[in-house]
């Protein structure tokens, strides 16, 4: 489950932010999960939970709230806007875990409804960021 | 936080703290043998009882795995995932992913793919990672430069005034950059001397040694057996025994 992999980074990386932003205690982590790379918002929650035994202590009592953004694709030949009904077309479950691992290989099963070009944009809801977190000794956000 | 923050750049650390060296393979200009030079090395190293890994940095023409004969195999999720286990080799190359279908990037979704795969990747322990470079000094080669820590360069030439040409940029871009440069190797050789040993002489680098061009090779690829006959494969030995694999100065 590389799920977990991506939890530890995350906070990992919140704890970096909340060093940087002066934040002593984090109490909420916002993250954003792009649709692209299909992981299940209850199941990441549940990496992000696993990882914090092993975390920095200012997480400990940490709450998440895991949003999840839909996926978008910007064609680059014809201008065509679109996204997750492609990607379910898709079908293939080996091509569809390979884009859960590197959602760049959308670039290899998807193709542009219009005019059938793979040279698209990944304009929104490609992977896991971190959005915003909240703590004691100030908030950081974008 | 100013902007949404990408939190793979964090895990890059983690997923290469236990690898002792990284090394890239690269040379700038396409067609000079660098994923034949970058397998041989891996195989070479890992017969000899050395932990190796090999990641095929070259997303859109991927053959590393063609190289060793790799019959594919799907990387396993762990925590992370794991490598895929070829002759010894600890590998990744996205072509475990995409199989034989066509992976059209543009320079972002390299950079992208690259972030990914070094963020999730299970190395582990090693006491080499090789990266087989993709051509030209583009995104690949300035993301490996950003994000790869203790990263070193090994350039591979061949005896073209056009390939030398192309090389020498890259030497003077690292040199530039104060990026640790292990030197240099001469691929696909008919006679000794010449504009490589030139080109390893302007920068001051080791010459670390020549592969010949081998005529069995291309016969070979594909099977590790016969790839271990090879003068190719020979040459590359005696470069990863007195050069590349030793272990590193303390």
């Amino acid at each position: 489950m590389h799920e977990l992999a991506l939890a530890e980074a995350v906070v990992k990386t919140a704890v970096r932010a909340a060093n940087d932003a002066g934040i002593d205690r984090i109490d909420r982590i916002v993250i954003a999960v792009g649709a692209l790379q299909q992981i299940e918002p209850e199941l990441f929650r549940y990496s992000l939970t696993s990882v914090l035994a092993t975390a920095d202590p200012r997480v400990a009592g940490v709450a998440f709230d895991v949003r999840t953004v839909d996926v978008a694709f910007g064609c680059r030949s014809c201008g065509t806007t679109f996204g997750r009904s492609e990607l379910e077309e898709v079908g293939d479950e080996t091509a569809l875990e390979a884009i859960h691992l590197v959602p760049e290989l959308a670039h290899a099963y998807v193709r542009c409804p219009q005019c059938g070009s793979p040279d698209f944009e990944i304009t929104q809801g490609r992977g896991v960021t971190l959005e915003r977190i909240e703590g004691e000794g100030g908030t950081s956000d974008d | 936080m100013t902007e949404s923050i990408d939190p793979r750049v964090v895990a890059i650390e983690d997923r290469l703290a236990n690898v002792e060296r990284v090394i890239a393979v690269t040379g700038s200009k396409g067609g000079i043998g660098k994923t034949v030079v970058a397998s041989l090395l891996a195989l070479t190293l890992a017969d000899r009882g050395r932990s190796v890994g090999l990641f095929d940095l070259d997303f859109t023409s991927p053959t590393d795995h063609v190289v060793l004969g790799s019959v594919g195999g799907f990387p396993t999720e762990t925590f992370g995932i794991d490598p895929v286990s070829v002759a010894g080799i600890d590998m990744m190359s996205i072509a475990f992913l995409s199989g034989r279908a066509a992976t059209p990037l543009r320079g972002g979704d390299a950079t992208n793919a690259l972030l990914e795969l070094l963020a999730v990747t299970n190395w582990g322990s090693q006491d080499l990672l090789l990266l087989d470079m993709p051509p030209g000094l583009g995104d690949t080669s300035l993301d490996v430069l950003r994000y790869v820590p203790r990263v070193e360069f090994l350039l591979v030439a061949t005896a073209s005034r056009l390939v030398v040409d192309s090389v020498r940029r890259a030497a003077a871009l690292l040199t530039e950059l104060d990026a640790p440069i292990l030197g240099v190797v001469e691929n696909l050789q008919r006679r000794a001397g010449g504009v490589v040993h030139d080109l390893a002489d302007e920068f001051g680098l080791d010459s670390l040694g020549a592969v010949p061009f081998d005529e069995s090779l291309e016969v070979a690829l594909g099977d590790v057996r016969a790839l271990r006959d090879t003068d190719a494969y020979a040459a590359v030995t005696q470069i990863g025994e007195e050069s590349v694999g030793r272990p590193p100065s303390t």
